[in-house]
């Protein structure tokens, strides 16, 4: 077991990479996260075999990670919204090629250029596919310096068992935080297995091809068959979230990454004023964890929704719980991040309009 | 006693090409499967072929080949060839893809100096698309989107790619060849197989400009097209070394 070091959220997804076996990254000056980029340049090169390439753009880099994929690597590139907007099209050839890949999303505020402040506006791009075509992107919401580390190396992991990219997703504020973590143990890339798709040339084997081209409908049609059976996979296996203060709860909180940081304090301040307000935290975005929000209605019946965003995961919410509840929304976008007291207040006020705060009604 | 002296080539597959009669991809295509066999590469040989006429080429060259989004051959490239440099990794490249959607990433790879070798097929048009103005289009040639021909005030001239790309520092050996007469098409092989013996010595980036007819979207017969090379094309695009600093 590695000892805790004090480290830098950007820092931390780039050390997780390496010793997750990261051979290859490839990366484009982008705030907030360029320390990625820089970590991964400085750190890479002491690993014999191991490539960093400052890319002459996003393109360019997401599409050095489709070939570096193709050869066999665990690869990664990183950005923040603008960039990935960019990427887009090679998210989709990774999906369609099934080629492993992890792509960082710090995102910042748009649309457009919109600022560098950390906010959750990219949640429909990064969890509804984000490029063109029938695709969906594993998507990860660290919420701290340790679920960086860990759900980075969970990252290559996903990516290699289903051949599909992943996107963690996070922002400025879990990028600049700096707390103890405890850093996986590296694995040696060589130890890996070598997937039996990879193009290394066709030496004692018939020639292999990774193509997202399907000419022929019904057989284009099975290829996307297939895909959504894959995620219908991924969503039984690795769906995961937390529950905090939820047992007793009559208001849950719904919400991820640096939002539920905060909406974490609000709930203690909560918990003091005798309120059973609780939280159910994705952590997957995609696969969404419905079900247990749908099974949570059965004794919840208000929820509230909080996003540094107009309201994105709030449809999710509202998917899951298919009208047997009522879905609240407080959302602070543009890279206003409240303070665990606005959202304590805000959380308080729905409780009492509710009626919440009396003896049990049922 | 017979003796063979022609013969498919080993890393040709045995399909029949979907090309248009007179095409001249299919003969790119059996030089490329030729000098692989030659140089004994074919075992390590990495394809990355474009989006466009060529998108099926994986039915024909027998090499593992990984599909590029339309002009990122270079780029998807780059990354094979960095995860596995000692393989032999090249793009097959039409001049939409190349010389406009993929620009920026060719530039780039031939400045980086990846070793990696790009095979560039020009036909002054977007074949697959149906024919629209590429930026090889010559001036005053009629296509679908230049119906009263390519307007040098509108449309701007042609673009000299692999002259710009000469300039790249990282670029060692780039080569504009035609494959519309026995003569070139032997040179074309010749030139081929530099490009990739520069790749094995690792001396940097290299490609090879193949004016290419496309009798079908120059609606020419495919004799007419020949003769189109030599008389015009070549003209505006001459059969020349552009670059050679390899030394071999």
């Amino acid at each position: 077991m590695s000892e805790k070091v004090l480290m830098r959220g950007t820092h931390v997804i780039g050390e997780a990479a390496i010793r997750a076996g990261c051979r290859f990254y490839a990366g484009y000056p982008i705030t907030p996260q360029n320390e990625l980029t820089e970590y991964m340049a400085a750190q890479m090169a002491r690993y014999p075999g191991r490539v960093f390439i400052q890319a002459e753009s996003e393109l360019s880099a997401i599409n050095m990670v489709i070939g570096a994929s193709m050869a066999g690597a665990r690869a990664m590139t990183s950005s923040s919204s603008p960039g990935i907007s960019l990427k887009q099209e090679g998210i989709s050839y990774l999906a369609g090629q099934e080629l492993p890949a992890v792509i960082v999303n710090t995102v910042r505020g748009g649309p457009g250029l919109g600022n560098i402040a950390p906010t959750q506006g990219d949640y429909f791009q990064a969890t509804r596919g984000g490029g063109h075509g029938d695709y969906r992107t594993i998507v990860l919401a660290p919420y701290s310096g340790q679920e960086l580390a860990d759900l980075t190396v969970k990252a290559f992991e996903y990516a290699d068992r289903y051949r599909n990219p992943v996107m963690i997703l996070a922002d400025g504020m879990m990028g600049q935080m700096m707390e103890p973590v405890v850093l996986p143990e590296p694995i040696d890339p060589v130890t890996l297995p070598k997937g039996d798709y990879i193009l290394d040339g066709a030496k004692g084997r018939p020639s292999r091809l990774v193509k997202s081209l399907y000419l022929d409908p019904p057989v284009m049609e099975e290829h996307n068959w297939k895909l959504f059976r894959k995620y219908q996979q991924i969503a039984r296996e690795i769906t995961t979230w937390e529950d905090f203060m939820i047992e007793d709860a009559k208001l849950v909180i719904v919400a991820y990454g640096t939002c539920a940081r905060i909406a974490k304090g609000a709930i203690r301040r909560l918990r003091e004023m005798d309120l059973k307000v609780g939280m159910l935290r994705p952590i997957t975005l995609y696969p969404f964890p419905s079900k247990p929000m749908k099974e949570l209605t059965l004794k919840v019946k208000s929820f509230l929704v909080i996003e540094l965003s107009t309201g994105q995961m709030l449809e999710d919410v509202r998917l899951a719980v298919e009208g047997r509840a009522k879905v609240h929304f407080y959302g602070r976008p543009g890279g206003v991040v409240p303070t665990p007291d606005e959202i304590a207040k805000h959380t308080n006020l729905i409780y009492h309009r509710q009626g919440l705060e009396g003896e049990d009604y049922e | 006693m017979s003796k063979v002296i022609y013969k498919r080539p080993r890393y040709l597959k045995p399909n029949i090409f979907h090309y248009c009669p007179g095409c001249g991809h299919s003969i790119i295509h059996r030089l490329i499967a030729e000098v692989l066999e030659e140089l004994d590469i074919g075992e390590k040989a990495i394809c990355v072929p474009p989006a466009g006429c060529a998108v099926l080429a994986y039915n024909y060259i027998d090499v593992d080949m990984g599909e590029a989004p339309h002009g990122r051959a270079a780029a998807v490239a780059t990354g094979i060839k960095r995860m596995l440099p000692d393989r032999v990794v090249f793009t097959y490249q039409g001049d939409g893809d190349i010389a406009a959607i993929g620009t920026a990433e060719i530039i780039h790879a031939a400045n980086r100096g990846e070793r990696i070798t790009a095979i560039f097929v020009n036909n002054g048009v977007y074949g697959m698309t149906g024919g629209q103005m590429a930026p090889t289009t010559l001036p005053g040639q009629i296509s679908t989107t230049t119906p009263s021909g390519r307007d040098l005030r509108r449309d701007g001239p042609p673009l000299d790619l692999s002259e710009m790309l000469a300039i790249a520092r990282g670029s060692v050996y780039i080569e504009r060849t035609a494959v519309n007469s026995p003569k070139n098409i032997r040179n074309t092989k010749r030139a081929v197989e530099k490009a990739f013996k520069v790749q094995l010595a690792d001396l940097g980036f290299s490609l090879v400009e193949i004016l290419s007819q496309c009798p079908t979207n120059w609606k020419m017969t495919p004799q007419d097209s020949l003769k189109h090379i030599d008389n015009v094309v070549t003209k505006f695009y001459p059969l020349k070394v552009i670059k050679d600093e390899t030394g071999l």
